[in-house]
């Protein structure tokens, strides 16, 4: 399978966690959205680094990786305390920054 | 004739599948356990890629920790069964035609040049290159990706800490 079939692979899988992000209401959903996004770029740099022999793509997503997880657990942390203070993790019922 | 394509096939449908399921389950909890599958089904595009440390690392950190404080995140906010996604109709579809046209738009741009269809041959083992470029060429950024991730755990640890 060439480079292009992995390449449309991440898109697919990127647009479908662009929608999980648009639609989902509660606040996890966004998040677990954006780690679809986050999956899918990973594996457009693991294959652009296959198959152009530079390994830094390879060193690049492991970076990429650990800063998801930094980004997942405190978004996750910002989550709780939100709900903490508003009860709720609806994302339509966060809108004190409303004008 | 290698089992290449089928491997390629089967894993596409797994991930493209749960990928679906993690947007589309009215269900948080069943959404968490797809996108464990997604994951999982991740790192096998990382093997046939023959990039075994980063198909490790993607299971060891992705798939045990991320989905681990996720549903840590769901336990304490007690939203298992959210509201049902048919009822925000206009969002639904504004959304879904935001990704369809992303989609349109990135295959047009990758079928614009014929790309590579042959793998180069890798000197040597993946896993030792990659542990002397972060090591000599890329040290920096680890040691910055470092605090960056003390910084964070920091973070984390005062945004969750438990009520006075």
């Amino acid at each position: 399978m060439g480079l292009q079939a992995y390449l449309l692979l991440s898109a697919v899988v990127f647009c479908i966690g662009l929608f999980g992000v648009t639609t989902r209401r509660n606040t996890i959903g966004i998040l677990l959205g954006i780690e679809l996004m986050m999956n899918a770029v990973n594996i457009n740099l693991v294959a652009f680094a296959r198959f152009t022999g530079n390994a830094a793509g390879m060193v690049f997503t492991v970076f990429t990786i650990c800063i998801t997880v930094t980004e997942a657990a405190i978004g996750l942390a910002l989550v709780i305390l939100l709900f903490r203070v508003r009860r709720t993790v609806m994302a339509d019922h966060l809108d004190l920054l409303k004008g | 004739m290698t089992g290449e394509p089928i491997a390629f096939w089967g894993l596409s449908i797994v991930l493209v599948g749960s990928a679906l399921a993690v947007v589309l389950s009215k269900n948080l909890f069943h959404a968490v356990l797809w996108l464990a599958l997604a994951l999982t089904g991740t790192a096998g595009v990382f093997l046939l890629l023959d990039a075994e440390f980063l198909a490790a690392v993607q299971l060891l950190l992705y798939a045990g920790g991320i989905i681990t404080i996720v549903v840590f995140a769901i336990v304490v906010t007690e939203r298992l069964v959210g509201e049902r996604l048919t009822q925000t109709n206009m969002r639904i579809g504004g959304g879904a035609a935001a990704a369809a046209l992303l989609l349109a738009f990135i295959v047009m741009v990758i079928r614009k040049r014929p790309l590579e269809m042959t793998r180069p041959d890798m000197a040597g083992d993946l896993t030792q290159a990659i542990g002397q470029a972060v090591l000599t060429r890329f040290v920096l950024p680890f040691e910055l990706l470092a605090v960056l991730m003390l910084a964070g755990l920091l973070g984390a640890i005062y945004f969750a800490r438990p009520e006075e």
